[in-house]
């Protein structure tokens, strides 16, 4: 589904991705960890097409499309969706009419029919009670005043309406409490089904331990130093990022 | 209605001159002529003291502070029709240019700057008092409310041009809400301008007079028709009396040849309220005087504007607030988006004077600038005589912000789309202070025109 070969990318004048390859099948979690400054979020900017972010060397493939030459908006009609770690606030929208919106593009860039308000709001009740959505977020501004949990919260409940193939979630339990990030990850296995894919970018192991990984990776310095299962994980929770840092400079 | 006798056109430039050149000199001479034919009329005093104003005062070149940055001496520059008697639009016409809600407003048509009564519709007897205005400052029962109303705008405007619609005064009209009484319906006012024939200056004059614990709601708009050149130049003079409400919409929507000179003045004359919003697009030059004159302790006043423009479309708000009394309270909020080659202006003033202590007056402005070449001067001015005041006042000038397009644009809404969201977001704290449900929407729908949103 997605398949990055020897990513480079820079912004400004500091290179930031040094060669990143990465995999990703339908119905497979991955996991990208390291420490900060690794490049992780990088990788969700350049994936999600954030400008600045200039691409020097390799490429990535979507669903055998170059994503790279797509623009932000045809990325997300073909079905990449990207968890923001830091949601937009914007007074004077309103949280459903952004969704409804959005919902109404992507059906126009996938060849369907716009939802009428009947269909739209039939499709809003049925993902909020799978999200654990209130209403009474929806007819707020956008994220205007809305805590961590339930921006974060917000977030999965777009990709939910949105139905994506791969859904990036970018240092989703950041600032989140454990409450918070169970609802967040039963949204998401919620989502989860044998056609898409999530991958999971996280400074923290606990996360995973609410969205369970089939791989793990470490980014460390612009590149995957070290791949492996749920286990990996564990251990760098256990020894923290040093260890990974001392066998880079084996 | 005004008797057909009595239309100007007739006595006043009965030969189109050519006014390139001596425009200013030729209106002079004209209405020099129109007054001394009018010396009967209930009007003709205030008239010829306008005359005389506008003789002195000329109009305003840019060594005028207050029109620094407008330049509307260069409109003088072109051949005008003025006033005439024939009125060649039909029913049809302006059928086509009726807003939204209207089946259920009194409507009150002015063609050219002159009342139109075989277009204007009062939807129930008895909701309001509606006269020429020659007719009322004739009137035993309201010459006392135009003598000591009619031309109160000229006080607060110190150049020529308030003066030339006072000298020009014709063909205006007189609103009258009786104390007590909630007009039902709305007045939508329409300022048609005709321009099939050629150039024309308007410059419709009205007084709409709220008596004491009245209400009313008023929606101003002006349309120009045809494709040369309008200018109007319009003076609407609204007093609301003690414990009495009033709600006015200004909307703007004229076309690229289409300039005018629009002046709203509020005389708040006992404890009562005043809401305003002004919203602005498209147009070529566009002045807005707004002035609200809170004469009585405990008045409140709201002011909004918004404004949208493209291309070379220049908008210009003036405003000022004047607290003569204590206790009053008056909140202040101009939002504006500029693209293209568009230029603003905005103009805020407070005085407080020395008797009106306890003020509370706020004041914002606020714009974003799509282009590098659209621009804005913006200027707050306070001038405070009394010591126990709050005031404030604060200016932005920003760009689009670049996350929040991309927070928009990854969830698959065009960059299009995109600046239309973000656009109405950033005016829905204007927006939301229209409270005529009809003119609302109808002005959500222009702005979705306006920013060529494709998604409905």
């Amino acid at each position: 589904m997605l398949k990055i070969s020897n990513l480079h990318a820079r912004i400004e004048e500091k290179q930031i991705l040094k060669g990143i390859n990465l995999d990703i099948k339908p119905g497979e979690v991955h996991a990208i960890m390291g420490p900060n400054g690794s490049g992780k979020s990088t990788l969700a900017s350049v994936l999600a097409g954030r400008e600045h972010f200039e691409v020097t060397e390799g490429s990535v493939t979507f669903d055998g499309k170059d994503l790279l030459e797509l623009a932000p908006e045809e990325r997300a009609g073909e079905g990449l969706f990207l968890a923001f770690q830091y949601p937009v606030e914007i007074p004077g929208l309103t949280t459903t009419n952004f969704i409804k919106t959005a919902v109404n593009e992507v059906r126009k860039y996938r060849g369907q029919e716009p939802l009428d308000a009947v269909g739209f709001l039939k499709l809003m009740k049925e993902k909020m009670s799978l999200m654990e959505m209130p209403q009474s977020l929806l007819s707020r501004s956008l994220n205007e005043g809305f805590s961590g949990g339930e921006k974060k919260r917000n977030e999965i409940f777009q990709m939910a309406m949105l139905e994506p193939k791969l859904a990036i979630l970018d240092e989703t339990d950041s600032g989140l409490d454990i409450d918070a990030i169970r609802i967040v990850a039963n949204g998401v296995n919620r989502y989860r089904n044998e056609n898409n894919a999530v991958l999971v970018i996280t400074h923290y192991q606990r996360l995973l331990d609410y969205i369970v990984p089939d791989y793990v990776h470490v980014l460390y310095n612009g590149r995957i130093v070290k791949s492996g299962t749920r286990e990996l994980a564990l251990e760098l929770e256990e020894k923290g990022y040093d260890f990974i840092k001392n066998e880079v400079a084996v | 209605m005004a008797s057909p006798d009595e239309r100007p056109g007739d006595q006043i430039f009965r030969h189109k001159a050519n006014l390139s050149m001596n425009t200013v000199e030729n209106i002079k001479e004209q209405l020099n002529r129109f007054n001394a034919d009018k010396k009967e009329s209930g009007l003709h005093a205030i008239r010829q003291n306008a005359f005389l104003q506008f003789d002195k005062l000329g109009i305003p070149g840019v060594r005028h502070e207050e029109w620094k940055y407008t330049r509307i001496n260069a409109l003088f520059n072109k051949e005008f029709r003025f006033p005439y008697t024939e009125n060649n639009l039909l029913r049809n016409d302006w059928q086509s240019l009726r807003l939204p809600g209207a089946d259920d407003a009194h409507e009150l048509v002015f063609v050219n700057g002159i009342f139109a009564p075989e277009l204007s519709t009062l939807r129930t007897a008895g909701d309001l008092v509606l006269l020429p205005l020659e007719e009322a400052a004739n009137s035993e029962l309201y010459a006392k409310i135009v003598a000591s109303n009619l031309g109160h705008s000229s006080r607060y405007a110190k150049d020529g041009i308030n003066a030339l619609n006072t000298a020009w005064m014709y063909g205006g009209v007189f609103v009258h809400v009786p104390e007590k009484h909630e007009a039902a319906h709305p007045v939508y006012i329409y300022h048609i301008t005709d321009t099939r024939q050629g150039n024309v200056l308007s410059q419709p004059r009205s007084l709409v007079h709220l008596g004491r614990a009245a209400a009313l709601k008023v929606v101003e708009t002006f349309l120009t028709i045809g494709s040369q050149e309008s200018f109007t130049n319009q003076v609407i003079e609204l007093i609301v009396e003690e414990d009495a409400r009033l709600e006015y919409y200004k909307i703007q929507n004229d076309g690229a040849h289409a300039s005018q000179v629009s002046t709203t003045h509020v005389r708040q004359t006992g404890k009562s309220f005043a809401h305003t919003v002004t919203i602005s697009f498209n147009g070529n030059l566009v002045r807005n005087n707004l002035n609200i004159v809170m004469e009585a302790p405990h008045c409140e006043s709201h002011l909004y504007g918004l404004y949208l423009l493209k291309g070379h479309s220049h908008i210009d708000n003036h405003t000022l607030v004047d607290n003569v009394q204590p206790n009053c309270y008056s909140n202040e909020l101009y939002k504006g988006v500029l693209d293209e080659h568009a230029t603003g202006v905005f103009n805020g003033k407070i005085f407080v004077r020395q008797d009106a202590q306890k003020t509370n007056a706020y004041q914002s402005n606020k714009n974003i600038l799509l282009s590098d070449t659209a621009n804005i001067n913006t200027k707050p001015q306070l001038e405070i005589f009394a010591d126990d005041v709050k005031c404030s006042h604060g200016c932005t000038i920003g760009s689009i912000d670049t996350e929040a397009m991309f927070y928009l644009k990854s969830r698959g809404i065009t960059e299009k789309n995109a600046r239309y969201l973000l656009m109405h977001a950033f005016a829905e704290d204007v927006l939301e202070n229209i409270k005529l449900p009809a003119i609302r929407s109808y002005v959500d729908q222009l702005i979705s025109e306006l920013l060529e949103f494709d998604l409905l």
